[in-house]
């Protein structure tokens, strides 16, 4: 179970957090059909450092950006959704 | 027969305090401090257990937790364990164990006969049966379900308590042989918070069977030291706790074991605790096991590990053998030829398979040189015996084939160090082809290993190598160096070192189809061979094709022989046939312990509606919603839930029934975007609503199918309340949160969840006005789909006028703490015109009837708002959650499933049919939910069929081959009553 450093909590436990989805596959509102279609059933499943959306859910409830390598797990930021990351593009 | 192998001295067993158990409904002595497989031989028992296919004889050949051969049950009823280890459970008093796999007993085992047709059980056997023709399957499932398979499973629940526990530390030690206490004494020392973890009941590890001299103090003395030293230090010990599992960022399950497997608990009523423990550094000093070796009749009672021998004759007191070979390719067996020889036995031979210029020169091998018959370049080609024990062993020595007379074979075939932990970390290995040793290499984790686990050899390097690693985790975390500066140190250290010289070759003389590598799955090193010929390349297909390491044990003992029999066949190197996974847990786990306290009513949350107790009264017929408990039925008299819901609909089709709709989503949405930001959420129009009035809306997914349903209602200008289903609601607020914060942060509103903020009241049917202004006065009953405000019985009120069940209806709202008093008075000015209450059920039928769709029944994920038939109600301009994907060209195929009504011709519609074409079968749809005709009588369903609202008229069958009903049904639109909605209307 990862340990997730909140930005409003410090370190939770992951069983606090819900993960929503990769970055790149936010649907916005006004998204065109063509590019609706990956972010719906093709998602990439990267193995490496991946952008995620994941959810406080059992905590403050915040919208969270992670900065996770899925191949060891490491964490290299978490970021509230809004926050960009110094230096980095998320 | 009474502990006539019990030495008269020695060991740490308590003589004094006589524990008596049964094994088998025979009742022993054993003395405190003996585990159940020492009190037992020391009794002369053998025979421990029948082997998992062939059902050959086994006894005990291990003194730990990696014991393959003697599983038992132990306990009785809810308490019953099955598949512990004889070798792995503390006797106490009244223990009742049995031997498994055998019938109808152990002595007598009429399955035994199996082995002498397996021949015809080959590695591979269930995979090349299933190849077959499948009845001969069904003849070899018989017989193989009755002969295989370990212990059973208790049929009682287990009424013991089992609780799971989070810690944090600095540093974890797991396991306090001499590396880890030395590891966590130097943590310790350096300001650390230790917890030290020790599976076995004593600290102490290999201390406990091999006493030495540890600056300047016997051993015993050391470990006490080491102990107040720990504790005083703020460190916590824990003893009996397994490290079952190593994840990720640090975390580790222990598993403590409160009681003995069987054994009654305290006062507590605690059998067992998960401790969680997220740790900054951690420290494996998890010791090595020693591995067995190839020869036929490797199995038999009476072939124990060397090591083992040693401690049951050191720390138990019980010789297990007088005339004993010993057969080894390290120096360590020597030394249990040495103790054998001091307590009087009698050593036959020591077959080493190194050639005397490899040997060791280990103290004592070179005092076993003196005076025992040491044999180098030797080899074991077979034990011979029976359930017995064992009678003789035939050797190779001095390339002569010689026949030994003995009762016990101790082998030693190398040492593996526990490298189970560091795989689940993440880490790698690397492989010391002389010792023919995985030890861990690189730590993906912030984790290393120590003493005998990371591959040191004797008891200098095993105190250094923890003593280093403590330090280093210490000083990983930032804190100041030790207090004291130097390691412990030992004396005599080169007595203890083992020089294995591995060796995987068997004698060429060696009947492979006996030389069992895998015990406890039966896999012999033939099986391995033949696998291998059959193309069974890969470790992991072999594992799974051979079975081998895939018992409960996970081929602790076997796996390494295994691997280097593959390798030896492939002719390349152990390290290149790969390894397969370490996964946890490191030993068995129970179930009850996993579960901890979540079981029974404690399994999920209850969430009671604030009027549970009031609906208790009525002694209603309750159903769960999600987490929520709320009515079905108030049945009356001797009513059953039909007879009871069929009433309280009537009820409502023609006077007045009131149900409790407090569990209902809820949403407040303010600001001056609150209208923009609903039309994000809401696929329908909801800018345009006036002040006061509310509409029925549907919330979408991104994929563009219904979510949700709800109504939306204009409190004020820039004020919204919303409303969503029971089941959905928590849902519903997740979705509304991740709109509101990642789609639309630019939006100024407001969102907040006052689900259990309100409750209500709905009151529905002809007579629904006139309940509402008796108790509010004329003119306070707003009209359909408007919204108004008044006191009810003195309290402050919202009424919706909304129906769900297709009568006149409202919905009335009081704050959740004084909804008391609205209710009562409610219900009761609905009783005194006639009326009654209704529950989930009458709901149920009277929306069937209506064609109201309901989350989980037609709104299944699956439909969108055009197949249930509300597409008009949809904004054309789109904009909202879920518009982009209904221009998928497949949301729009005609043959679409559609929401359609039926009625039936002959018969009931059963539940959950499907449909299917009254020519050919074909099936065409299927019915979501099944109801009545609450007036005039008569069977009527919900359902979707293909290209539906094109078919009405059209006859089909029903069916629900499971139930074996159906019935003719008739196409028709999906509403039943009041087509034209008057109803509703005043
Ligand atoms: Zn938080």
């Amino acid at each position: 179970m990862l340990l997730i450093h909140c930005p409003h909590c410090g370190p939770r436990a992951q069983a606090e957090f819900v993960f929503e989805r990769p970055l790149e596959s936010i649907i916005q509102i006004d998204e065109a059909l063509p590019d609706l279609i990956p972010k719906l059933y093709s998602r990439v499943n990267p193995k490496g450092p991946s952008w995620e959306l994941w959810r406080h859910t059992y905590g403050c409830q915040s919208w969270l950006k992670l900065h996770r390598d899925t191949h060891n797990h490491t964490i290299h930021a978490v970021l509230e959704i809004g926050q960009t990351p110094e230096g980095g593009d998320a | 027969m009474s502990q006539t192998l019990r030495q008269t001295k020695g060991g740490r067993i308590d003589r004094s305090r006589t524990i008596r158990f049964q094994f088998d409904g025979k009742t022993h002595k054993g003395f405190e401090g003996d585990t159940l497989a020492s009190a037992l031989l020391a009794d002369g028992v053998k025979l421990f257990g029948r082997s998992f296919k062939y059902h050959r004889p086994r006894g005990v050949m291990a003194a730990g937790i990696e014991e393959p051969s003697a599983l038992v049950g132990a306990g009785t009823a809810g308490r019953y364990e099955a598949n512990t280890r004889a070798t792995d459970l503390f006797i106490y008093p009244g223990l009742k164990a049995v031997s498994q796999n055998r019938w109808p007993s152990l002595g007598l085992d009429l399955l035994s006969g199996i082995s002498l047709i397996s021949p015809f059980i080959p590695a591979g056997f269930y995979y090349k049966t299933f190849f077959g023709p499948p009845k001969l399957w069904m003849v070899y499932e018989h017989f193989i379900r009755m002969a295989a398979g370990l212990g059973k499973a208790p049929k009682v629940a287990d009424k013991d308590g089992y609780e799971h526990r989070a810690a944090f530390c600095d540093v974890l030690v797991v396991g306090s042989g001499p590396a880890g206490l030395a590891a966590a004494l130097a943590a310790s020392a350096s300001g650390a918070k230790v917890i030290l973890a020790e599976q076995d009941r004593e600290l102490g590890g290999s201390l406990l069977t091999d006493a030495a001299t540890i600056d300047g103090q016997a051993s015993d003395e050391w470990i006490a030291a080491a102990t107040t030293s720990l504790l005083a230090k703020g460190g916590r010990i824990l003893t009996r706790t397994t490290a079952a599992g190593f994840y990720d960022h640090g975390l580790l399950n222990l598993i403590e074991r409160v009681t003995e497997p069987g054994q009654a608990p305290g006062a507590d009523g605690l059998a067992q605790r998960l401790w969680r423990v997220r740790a900054g550094q951690v420290i494996l000093a998890t010791g090595a096991l020693e591995r067995p070796r190839l020869f036929a009749g490797n199995d038999l009672p009476g072939v124990m590990l060397s090591g083992a021998v040693r401690t049951y004759l050191n720390r138990y007191g019980v010789r297990t053998g007088q005339k004993v070979v010993l057969t080894t390719d390290n120096d360590d067996a020597y030394r249990t030829a040495l103790a054998l020889a001091e307590a009087g036995a009698q050593i036959v031979a020591i077959l080493d398979s190194r050639a005397a210029s490899a040997a060791g020169n280990s103290l004592s091998l070179r005092r076993a040189q003196t005076r025992l018959p040491v044999h180098f370049g030797a080899k074991l080609i077979a034990a011979k015996g029976s359930a017995k024990g064992v009678k003789s062993a035939k050797a190779l020595i001095d390339g002569q084939i010689t026949n030994l007379v003995c009762d016990l074979i101790a082998v030693s075939g190398g040492f593996s160090p526990v490298v189970h932990l560091h795989m689940q970390a993440g880490g790698t290995l690397s492989w010391n082809e002389t010792t023919g040793a995985f030890s861990p290499d690189i730590s993906r984790q912030n984790q290393t290993t120590a003493g005998a686990a990371s591959g040191a050899d004797g008891l200098g390097q095993t105190l250094t190598s923890g003593w280093e690693a403590g330090l280093a985790a210490a000083k990983a975390l930032g804190l100041k160096g030790s207090s004291v500066k130097t390691p412990p140190a030992c004396a005599e250290a080169d007595d203890q070192v083992c020089r294995s010289l591995a060796d995987w070759l068997p004698a060429p003389q060696t009947n492979l189809k006996k030389a069992f590598v895998d015990y406890q799955n039966d896999v012999t090193a033939a099986d391995l061979d033949l696998a291998w010929r059959e193309g069974y390349r890969s470790v992991e297909h072999m594992k799974r094709y051979t079975t081998l390491g895939m018992a409960t044990d996970q081929g602790k003992t076997s796996n390494l022989v295994g691997l280097a029999r593959l390798a030896l066949a492939e002719g390349r190197p152990v390290p290149s046939v790969g390894l397969t996974t370490f996964r946890p847990p490191y030993t068995p786990v129970t179930l009850g312990v996993l579960a901890g306290e979540h079981t029974g009513a404690h399994l999920s949350p209850r969430r009671r509606p604030v009027l549970y107790q009031v609906h208790a009264a009525q002694k209603p017929i309750w159903q769960p919603v999600g987490y929520w408990h709320r009515p079905r039925a108030y049945p009356q008299g001797r009513e059953d839930l039909h007879q009871s819901a069929h009433r309280e609909s009537l009820a409502v089709r023609t006077k007045v029934g009131v149900t409790d709709v407090s569990t209902l989503g809820k949403f407040d949405v303010v600001g001056p975007d609150a209208a923009a930001f609903l039309e994000l959420v809401c696929a329908t129009t909801v800018g345009k609503l006036a002040v006061g009035r509310g509409r029925y809306t549907l919330m979408l997914r991104e994929d563009g199918m219904v979510m949700d349903d709800g109504t939306v209602w204009r409190v004020a200008e820039n004020r919204f309340f919303l409303t969503s289903s029971t089941g959905g609601a928590d849902r519903m607020s997740a979705h509304l949160s991740y709109v509101r914060k990642v789609l639309a942060p630019q939006l100024k509103v407001t969102v907040a969840n006052v689900q259990e903020h309100w409750a209500a009241a709905a009151i529905a049917g002809p007579l629904a006005k006139a309940v509402v202004e008796n108790l509010m006065g004329e003119g306070a009953a707003p009209r359909h789909m408007s919204l108004g405000f008044g006191p009810l019985a003195g309290i402050p009120t919202m009424i919706l006028a909304a129906s769900y069940s297709g009568e006149r209806a409202f919905e009335i709202y009081a704050p959740s703490h004084q909804i008391g008093p609205v209710w009562d008075a409610i219900v009761e000015q609905a009783r005194g015109l006639g009326g009654c209450l209704y529950g989930l059920e009458a709901l149920e039928i009277l929306r069937i009837e209506k064609g109201h769709i309901v989350v989980g029944g037609e709104i299944d994920g699956r439909a969108t708002a055009d197949d249930l038939g509300l597409g008009k109600m949809l904004r054309p301009s789109g904009g909202f959650v879920g518009a982009t994907a209904l221009g998928r060209p497949a949301m729009s195929d005609p043959q679409r499933l559609q929401l359609i009504g039926l009625e039936a011709i002959s018969g009931t519609i059963p539940e959950g049919s499907m449909l299917i074409t009254a020519k050919g079968a074909v099936p065409c749809g299927h019915v979501t939910a099944a109801g009545m005709n609450v007036v005039q009588g008569g069977s009527i369903a919900l359902g979707f069929l293909q290209g539906g609202r094109a078919r009405l008229g059209d006859v089909l069958t029903a069916t629900s081959p499971t139930r074996k009903q159906a019935a003719q049904v008739k196409v028709v639109a999906p509403v039943f009553y009041d087509l034209a909605g008057d109803q509703y209307r005043d």
